[in-house]
């Protein structure tokens, strides 16, 4: 029997190796959890337009991508595709996503937005002002910015 | 919850003493000793400043200044005599508090900024107080004997957002090399989104930027002078801490007229940070050097004893890895008890830590 057992163990454990490095249950639990980043922000309206981001096509199915960092904890990045190249719409995009998930994202979790490389002349700038978490809480007691922010990510009743 | 059980890792230096929910529902943005080491000042996102002190075993709300400002408040100063409280807000103003038998008054508002003022420090004279703010500009302002304040500058040296202001720790510096040189010059170093840091001093009656400190490849967040004022700590988003010397020769000091000091990096802390470096901390009375991290830990440094001055080496001597639920975004060493450290965090929360120091130190 314990030998059967260390078999299968040792069988099991050579299996995750070739699948990468954590062990098995790993990568299904990260693409669960990018799923249920997903489905929070694919429901996000657009600031300009009455789409939402999936429909326009800003977020997708493969723009997020979840790694461990520890048991319970994962990293979370997304990059976006912002529909227009205007510097303050991708930044309150940016804005939209990181509040929503602050908000609603059930796990614990770490957050890296960026904007989808070659879709921006300045997405340096916009990458580093919406990965600052001072800038993002300012951003955020503006009434006017937070109104937006706000229409944009309520969920319609 | 010694840092060598199950949330921590190796070395068992830094224990939890006490963990307070100060700013409940919000985050607690930042924490200061008063000079005495018998307060703690917090600041946060629901907009208030809170005053702790010391019970028994336990740490509890003296005061609570909540009418000063409409928005967050970012950063809290001491002033060198404990009687005042500096608080600089998002709401782009500065508030001075008096201390009284009942709690602490606000006796001015200081104005100017055109949007959130990031940072507040008093000069060791006592005689000037610095903001800086996201308008990128660093102001100096003068006090005198009646409260009454003054800017007597505006430094626009940064080309982005100034995060913190630090001062130099000295009144007068004396440089070894000639003694004649011996100066009351104050010095003040800045951090910025540009991924800088500047320092400043006063020449002939006007505030300038002498030396841009490069280096860093994103925003410094945090600065701290160690005691002897002659290296300066920074820290930033690209995960590592820098230790900048004044002298190339190793000596102290820096000279104020003729001689022009260099400052260099002579030391960076790299691999240790997952995650933004919020906040370092440099203790006066043990050179243990303290950092605060998005990756939610709190790690302490210590200068390895055998190094050269100019070429220095720290060792990592304690790592609380889950030190808070969330970011840490500040440590600050007790002044007068040496190995206490308070930290606070996105989570709201104030702790509390005892620092052992390794035996080789």
């Amino acid at each position: 029997m314990a030998l059967l057992g260390g078999l299968l163990g040792r069988l099991l454990w050579f299996s995750g190796l070739r699948r990468g490095r954590h062990a098995p249950g790993t990568q299904a639990m990260e693409q669960d959890r990018a799923l249920e980043v997903y489905d929070i922000i694919r429901t996000i309206r657009d600031p300009e337009k009455p789409n939402t981001l999936e429909e326009l096509e800003v977020v997708t199915e493969s723009c997020v991508e979840v790694h461990e960092i520890n048991e319970e904890e994962y990293l979370v990045i997304i990059r976006f595709t912002p529909t227009v190249p205007h510097c303050s719409l991708a930044t309150l995009i940016g804005l939209c996503l990181r509040i929503k998930l602050q908000r609603c994202l059930p796990f614990k979790h770490k957050l890296e937005i960026y904007i989808s490389e070659g879709t921006h002349s300045t997405e340096e700038d916009i990458n580093k002002q919406i990965n600052d978490k001072e800038r993002v809480a300012a951003a955020m007691e503006n009434p006017n910015l937070r109104e937006i922010v706000e229409q944009c990510v309520t969920e319609p009743d | 919850m010694r840092a060598g059980s199950a949330d921590g890792s190796g070395m068992a230096a830094l224990t939890l003493s006490c963990r307070l929910a100060a700013h409940p529902d919000s985050r607690c943005w930042f924490v200061a000793w008063s000079p005495s080491g018998a307060l703690l000042a917090s600041c946060g996102g629901d907009r208030s400043v809170r005053v702790w002190g010391r019970q028994g075993e336990n740490w509890v709300c003296q005061a609570v200044l909540g009418e000063g400002h409409q928005r967050t408040v970012r950063k809290v100063a001491w002033s060198l005599c404990g009687s005042y409280l500096a608080s600089a807000s998002f709401d782009a103003t500065t508030c001075i508090w008096k201390k009284t038998p009942d709690g602490f008054e606000c006796v001015t508002t200081l104005e100017g900024h055109e949007n959130e003022v990031k940072s507040v420090a008093w000069s060791p004279s006592g005689s000037l107080l610095a903001t800086c703010s996201r308008d990128k500009s660093v102001w100096i302002w003068e006090v005198d004997e009646e409260d009454e304040y003054e800017c007597v500058s505006v430094l626009n040296s940064h080309t982005q957002d100034v995060k913190h202001v630090v001062w130099h720790p000295s009144q007068e510096v004396e440089t070894t090399r000639d003694p004649s040189l011996t100066l009351a010059c104050q010095l003040l170093a800045s951090a910025s989104y540009d991924d800088t840091v500047k320092l400043y001093r006063e020449e002939e009656d006007d505030w300038v930027c002498f030396t841009t400190l490069e280096g860093h490849e994103s925003t410094v967040w945090g600065l701290a002078f160690d005691g002897a004022g002659r290296r300066l700590a920074s820290c930033s988003d690209d995960r590592t801490v820098r230790i900048w010397s004044s002298d190339e020769q190793g000596e102290p000091g820096v000279a104020c007229s003729s001689t022009e000091p260099s400052w260099k990096c002579i030391c960076t802390l790299s691999g240790y940070h997952t995650r933004t470096i919020y906040d370092v901390a440099w203790c006066r009375l043990t050179g243990a050097v303290a950092t605060a991290c998005g990756d939610d830990a709190i790690r302490v440094f210590e200068e390895e004893p055998l190094a050269e001055p100019q070429h220095p080496t720290f060792a990592l001597t304690a790592h609380m890895s889950r030190a808070h639920a969330q970011d840490v975004n500040c440590v600050a060493w007790n002044p007068a008890e040496p190995g206490l450290l308070a930290s606070c965090s996105d989570d709201g929360e104030v702790a509390f830590w005892r620092y052992q120091r390794p035996e080789c130190c």
